[in-house]
């Protein structure tokens, strides 16, 4: 292996903040996307109530992940954000109408309507988009060198939106699993219908989205059909298809936390595959993660900060959650 | 052909502009608001709780506008400056990464806490958490400054086939003119904050709104003032003299300063003219100029003349930004010591030309600080790092019309988001620090929402 050492720790660090974000926003995103749907204005406030304490923690992790990536691998995030401008802009502007909604919803009287508006189309907007530049990602970018040398739609492809809407799918299930443990009554059984029914449209989404990138490009099918990958590659599809039972099972036999688990767990099975098929390039097809790697001083530097602060981050992250913990209460008055 | 670069720059000041109102405000609001918290524990008066809570509304709303403001300047290194970002990541990245690990969780999470915690964590654990935002915001004001620092007067690094290289970490963190920026911005935005607090105090007096709490906000306020803006003031002389060693032109825009001479006069008034190299309806008093940046009336400084065209930065922005800044900082300074004075005499509640000053000067902080940034960014110009790297070498490969769209995009956005943000905080200032209604505790199922004020039950106790 040519890389370093310390490159691959930065890899999977920043792999794992970029993980840690699409399972943390990825259930307040799926409570915004889920938003329209619930039952009644009273169950809105709860759903709203159940993240509000916790989505700004959650969403940090995003910058974390690419102001890191910024930090220990510069090349890659100047090929990448360039290659995916538009969609990473309308992610953000997706996001910032999803973040002033938690803050100016409650505040509203007669505008409220206009802020479950927002709260609702930034989810959506921000994690289709998310899927887009994933999608996009996956693919590959047309290169010149080490810049991008694509075009504006570049990313504009079926693959790209297919992916958008099973990102949307995904992450309204971990919205409704993650309201299985904090809705109170009535609306924890509602949480529970939707996650059955989510649950069969994420799965058909990931066996065609699976299937799809598997015959991306040759490299990608010589590692997951080639023998002897085969045989210890295969075990990720078939733990999906457990994981998928397991969740119907919980879901519908009254488990609480265990529904949730499982999503993450179908998540983290869908970010191994990926991983799997992509390694090692940091950049798709084009560049390892080793050649983007910034300079040996810098990951050093960063990594001692990141060694002394995440314990830390846990901790007080726990706490926090600790805080919160239990169902949202319907007595919602200041 | 549009020009992807103008845009580019145009893009990245709206949004910076627009972003560094909100951190501001925050930094002087969490400690002003840990200070009530920490009076509010110590003596049980109910007017500092009822101040607390009317403030860490405010807080949540400038607090919400400035996160996602923020993110999006997370991603504008990379979409729209990915070339600054390859050449100088080696050694910007990880003071921005520091900021994220050691910042931006600490306010993140503790502001749950802060906001919704009240009731469900013990009140010593909530004071904790107020002091971690607190610390939260000085941490990242202390990153961020630090590379924007290190652009300015970049230091211990190599610099190999266009690409900087981390030599010192001290020397990068603790660069030239960091620690006089660090210290003119957190005294700018205390006082941008002190001043927005004594607007409104001011206004509720005006009206005859609860005279106790404003009074004493007030008071509180104009103390503050009264020592922190002369500090202000000598501080940004020193910044100033920092700046006259390592930026020579930058000082020269700002002074209109076209001649490299001796007595140089300070120039209070002139519209200068960048073609014909001089200033027009010059207004100035001789030698003072010298006598400020060299602490000597007979001592030499650069003129513009002395750099070449393409060297310089748009005189006209620097000039006229500089001079908004330090006219407001002298209009505080004359405010807070007008406001001391009658403190003493025990007339400055009932001083109403003063209470109007106040008024009319709640923004006045941020107007200054947003135009000191003015002076200091443009007044590197033409470079991004300066002397090493021009910002027109650090735009990234992305098409003018795609930079235009997301240009008139933010904003749009911005405005909207904007609008209601102003809206829903002068709501709040409305509607007052009333008194804190006690309802029977009803247990940990009971959520406060820091924002949810019934607007019909407005009502004056005081």
């Amino acid at each position: 292996m040519e890389g370093e050492w310390l490159s691959l720790v930065w890899l999977l660090l920043i792999a794992f903040a970029i993980f840690m974000y699409v399972l943390l926003d990825g259930f307040v995103l799926g409570i915004g996307i889920l938003f329209p749907f619930a039952p009644s204005d009273q169950d809105r406030d709860a759903m709203m109530m159940s993240v509000a304490p916790i989505w700004d923690g959650n969403e940090t992790w995003l910058v974390l992940g690419v102001g890191g990536l910024l930090a220990v691998f510069p090349v890659a995030y100047a090929i990448v954000l360039p290659a995916l401008y538009l969609p990473f802009i309308f992610m953000l502007l997706g996001l910032i109408f999803r973040g002033v909604a938690f803050e100016f919803r409650f505040k509203a009287d007669k505008s409220r309507r206009t802020w479950d508006r927002s709260f609702q189309l930034g989810s959506v907007v921000a994690t289709f988009f998310q899927g887009v530049v994933l999608g996009s990602f996956v693919q590959g970018f047309e290169m010149q060198g080490e810049m991008f040398a694509g075009s504006t739609f570049d990313w504009l492809t079926p693959f790209g939106l297919l992916v958008g809407v099973a990102l949307v799918l995904g992450y309204a299930l971990l919205g409704s699993t993650w309201l299985i443990i904090k809705a109170p009554g009535e609306l924890e059984g509602w949480a529970r219908k939707v996650t059955v029914r989510l649950l069969f449209a994420v799965l058909a989404a990931i066996a065609i989205i699976s299937v799809w990138v598997a015959f991306l490009n040759e490299t990608i099918q010589a590692r997951w059909f080639s023998l002897p990958n085969f045989y210890v590659l295969s075990q990720v599809p078939l733990a999906t298809a457990v994981t998928g039972f397991l969740l119907w099972y919980t879901a519908t036999r009254g488990h609480r936390i265990a529904p949730f688990v499982l999503t993450m767990v179908l998540f983290t099975l869908g970010y191994l595959g990926l991983a799997i098929s992509l390694w090692p390039n940091i950049v798709p097809h084009e560049i390892p993660y080793w050649e983007a790697a910034a300079h040996r001083d810098s990951q050093l530097f960063l990594l001692v900060g990141a060694i002394i602060t995440l314990p830390a981050i846990f901790f007080y992250t726990t706490y926090s959650y600790y805080v919160f913990r239990g169902k949202v209460g319907r007595d919602l008055t200041y | 052909m549009i020009d992807a670069l103008l845009l580019a720059r145009l893009q990245f000041a709206f949004t910076v502009t627009f972003h560094i109102i909100f951190p501001a405000f925050t930094i002087g609001l969490a400690s002003w608001l840990a200070m009530l918290e920490f009076l509010w524990l110590r003596t049980g008066k109910p007017a500092y709780e009822s101040l607390y809570r009317f403030w860490v509304k405010i807080f949540a709303v400038s607090f919400g506008l400035g996160v996602v403001s923020g993110i999006v300047m997370s991603f504008q290194f990379g979409t729209n400056w990915s070339a600054f970002t390859e050449a100088s990541a080696n050694v910007i990245g990880p003071l921005l990464g520091y900021e994220v690990l050691t910042a931006f969780f600490l306010e993140a999470t503790f502001l749950g806490i802060m906001l919704f915690g009240m009731g469900r964590v013990p009140r010593a654990v909530h004071f904790f958490a107020t002091l971690m935002v607190a610390f939260g915001t000085l941490l990242s004001a202390f990153w961020i400054l630090s590379a924007n620092s290190w652009m300015q007067t970049p230091a211990g690094y190599v610099y190999e086939d266009g690409v900087f290289y981390p030599d010192s970490w001290l020397e990068i963190i603790f660069n030239p003119s960091f620690p006089y920026r660090l210290a003119h911005m957190v005294a700018a935005a205390y006082l941008s904050t002190c001043f927005i607090v004594a607007g409104v105090a001011a206004t509720y007096l005006l009206r005859g709104r609860f005279p106790r709490r404003a009074g004493l906000t007030l008071r509180l306020a104009v103390i503050f003032a009264s020592i922190v803006v002369p500090l202000q003031i000598v501080i940004g002389d020193l910044h100033g003299l920092n700046t006259q060693e390592h930026q020579p032109v930058k000082v020269a825009a700002m002074e209109g300063n076209w001649e490299s001479r001796t007595h140089a006069p300070l120039v209070l008034f002139a519209i200068p003219d960048e073609e014909a190299e001089r200033n027009r309806l010059e207004i100035s008093i001789p030698g003072l100029a010298s006598l400020i940046l060299q602490h000597d009336v007979a001592g030499r400084i650069d003129g513009l003349k002395d750099f070449p065209a393409d060297e310089r930065p748009p005189v006209g922005w620097v000039f006229y930004s500089f001079r908004v800044m330090v006219g407001l900082g002298l209009l505080m300074l004359f405010a807070a010591w007008a406001g001391l004075y009658h403190l003493w005499k025990g007339t400055l509640e009932s001083t109403r030309w003063l209470l109007k000053l106040y008024r009319w000067m709640t923004p006045a902080g941020l107007i200054a600080l947003v135009a000191g940034w003015f002076v200091t960014e443009i007044g590197r110009q033409p470079y991004v790092i300066y002397g090493m790297m021009r910002t027109s070498e650090g735009v990234s490969p992305v098409p003018g019309a795609s930079v235009g769209t997301s240009l008139a995009l933010f904003v749009l956005v911005y405005g909207v988001v904007f609008g209601a943000g102003m809206y829903y905080v002068l709501k709040l200032i409305r509607h007052g620090p009333v008194e804190v209604e006690r309802p029977p505790r009803e247990g940990a199922a009971t959520v406060r929402r820091p924002l949810s004020v019934p607007a019909d039950t407005i009502e004056d106790p005081t």
